[in-house]
């Protein structure tokens, strides 16, 4: 997904002459071709967010289109006060591009691991929240990120995730997708907690016969309110899920969306995300995302327990 | 540091153009009952050699494309800023008696939406950062602009500060300008006392800059040194540290710390702040 992403900078990069790429000590031969063909508008700066952000703000602000890339943690822990101040209270296209969102770098610990991200970010006035779930789409929201002239946070999966969306889907932010039409019952959920969802219900569907839909919000922020007027009133449960801490995260912003507007139908939401503590283990992202129950089975179960008990 | 830039040197006696902008400064503060009074009168001197001599601006349209920048990353100085813009048209000076309240476009730091003001600053350690930004796209698109950035002598406790020095080295940033306001009182007291900046002509020169330090009262001083900036080609960014006073112009609040920021201001003490300005 990563690969796709830059790939994609650079061919808007090739595009538009205001496209400027920013890297903070990537790996070696990030971009070599963007480096090589347009080296004035490909800048690799040292381990220094603060000053990145700053540094974009500026280039924005003179009417260039910085794409920023690092490490999810590093972009949004760090220079929070920048993406704040810098970016969002200048409302600023700036695009924050943060590689291994939520588990992705279990093996590098809790430091690495981006999983109060979207809780974080959600909270600042003017930013823009993209979570994909596969490369496609990857692909297909990068052209939009283009004419947005909003900071946006894009949070990167690990990669090689399932393709589930279609290949050249125009990609609208602030838009959900129907990923399978819900009868009574519904996941909503964000990134790669989609594929899980999705599975869930298939099994749903093929052991139990029960006709589970899946929504995908890769816009957490704007958020589609239009689809949960829609869908919310329609269906008797819910299940949001998210590899994001549950507070604050793409639950809570479905949560708060319907105590606003739908109250009489918030009783009918659950969440489902990553546990209120820091991982104690190492191992690959999907040992942690069981240690934090976090996967098709679990949603499988938890579907289930809530369609009998209702 | 030479003997030009002692205490006694700096105790300059001020001209009736910067007792003009002190007015306006002490207009602004008894309006809104508060502000960063020491913070602003040790920069006004900078400030008005800058507007008055070398600054490339248009009242009538801030945002004109090939004017110079000036960022004041000192946010907490605005009052300053506020009396050189008001001086020059940006906006009626009598706006000024609204400093902070509620209405006002002018608050306790500098926001955007003010006319002449190029970016909103407050937090410390962001202005200059943005700036190199500014420098770097003028760069790129090869424009004759120059961004002149005031810091804070407390500001520069900040990281970020320092992080941007290595990239305007770095990327050879020749239009950038830095003007340090060295007035050597932070918020909690004196900045040898609360951390040593010293020495920072050498801690600047290492960071790849053009170093120069003179006394920020001098008008001559001041012209001297940017006339000089704009003539040199080198080809790095440069630093002209500042020595000043800070709540210079009023004896009481002069190398006063409790003068860094005042609210509540007492009868006595604005009748004092007008007495020192005839």
């Amino acid at each position: 997904m990563r690969k796709t992403c830059l790939e994609s900078v650079y061919k808007l990069a090739k595009r538009n002459k205001k496209v400027i790429f920013i890297g903070s000590d990537l790996g070696p031969g990030v971009l070599k071709e963007f480096k090589e063909n347009i080296p004035e508008r490909f800048i690799m700066e040292g381990v220094s967010e603060q000053s990145i952000v700053g540094m974009a703000a500026g280039l924005a602000i003179e009417g260039y289109l910085p794409y920023i890339n690092t490490i999810a943690t590093f972009l949004t822990r760090r220079c929070f006060e920048q993406l704040v101040i810098d970016l969002c209270l200048h409302d600023l296209p700036v695009k924050l591009i943060g590689n291994g969102g939520g588990l992705v770098y279990a093996p590098l610990g809790p430091t690495h691991q981006a999983i109060e991200d979207i809780s974080i970010l959600r909270t600042i006035p003017n930013m823009t929240i993209l979570v994909p779930c596969d490369a496609f789409e990857m692909k297909n929201l990068m052209s939009a990120t283009l004419k947005w002239p909003h900071p946006i946070y894009i949070r990167l999966a690990r990669g090689g995730d399932q393709i589930i969306t279609k290949k050249n889907r125009k990609f609208v932010i602030g838009k959900s997708v129907m990923i399978k039409k819900p009868q009574k019952y519904l996941f909503l959920t964000t990134g790669i907690a989609t594929q899980m969802a999705l599975n869930a219900a298939k099994k749903l569907d093929n052991e139990n016969n029960i006709k589970c839909g899946v929504i995908h919000f890769p816009s957490i922020k704007p958020l589609d309110t239009r689809a949960l007027l829609k869908w919310i009133k329609k269906v008797k449960k819910i299940i949001t899920v998210e590899e994001n801490v549950l507070s604050g995260g793409f639950g809570s912003s479905i949560l708060e969306f319907c105590s606003d507007n739908l109250k009489e139908h918030t009783h009918k939401i659950s969440r489902i995300g990553l546990k209120d503590k820091f991982a104690d283990d190492y191992g690959d992202q999907n040992s942690l995302l069981n240690k934090n129950d976090l996967n098709q089975r679990v949603l499988y179960k938890k579907m289930l327990s809530l369609i009998k008990n209702s | 540091m030479n003997k030009l830039l002692n205490k006694k040197a700096l105790k300059i006696k001020l001209d009736s153009r910067s007792k003009y902008l002190r007015q306006l400064i002490v207009q602004a503060l008894v309006g809104g009952g508060r502000g960063h009074m020491g913070s602003a009168m040790s920069l006004v001197e900078i400030l008005r050699v800058l507007y008055d001599d070398f600054i490339n601006i248009d009242p009538k349209n801030p945002r004109k494309e090939n004017r110079d920048r000036l960022i004041l990353s000192k946010g907490h100085g605005c009052l300053a800023l506020y009396s050189i813009l008001a001086d020059k048209g940006f906006f009626s000076k009598k706006l000024l008696n609204r400093t902070s309240r509620i209405g006002s476009i002018f608050g306790g730091h500098p926001e955007q939406k003010v006319p002449g003001v190029e970016i909103s600053t407050g937090a410390l350690g962001h202005g200059l950062p943005i700036a190199v930004g500014m420098s770097l796209a003028a760069k790129l698109k090869k424009k004759k602009h120059k961004i002149y950035v005031i810091v804070g002598d407390g500001e520069i406790n900040e990281g970020s500060i320092w992080e941007a020095a290595l990239y305007a080295s770095k990327h050879n940033l020749s239009n950038l300008k830095i003007f340090i306001d060295y007035n050597k009182i932070q918020s909690y007291g004196f900045i040898k006392d609360v951390v040593n900046l010293e020495p920072l002509c050498d801690k600047w020169k290492s960071f790849g800059f053009d170093v120069s330090e003179i006394n920020g009262h001098d008008i001559s001083h001041l012209r001297r040194n940017i006339t000089q900036f704009n003539k040199k080609k080198i080809n790095k960014p440069s630093i002209t540290i500042c020595h000043t006073i800070k709540g210079k112009g009023f004896y009481f609040a002069e190398n006063n710390p409790n003068w860094h920021h005042k609210n509540n201001l007492t009868e006595k003490e604005i009748k004092e702040l007008n007495y020192c300005l005839q």
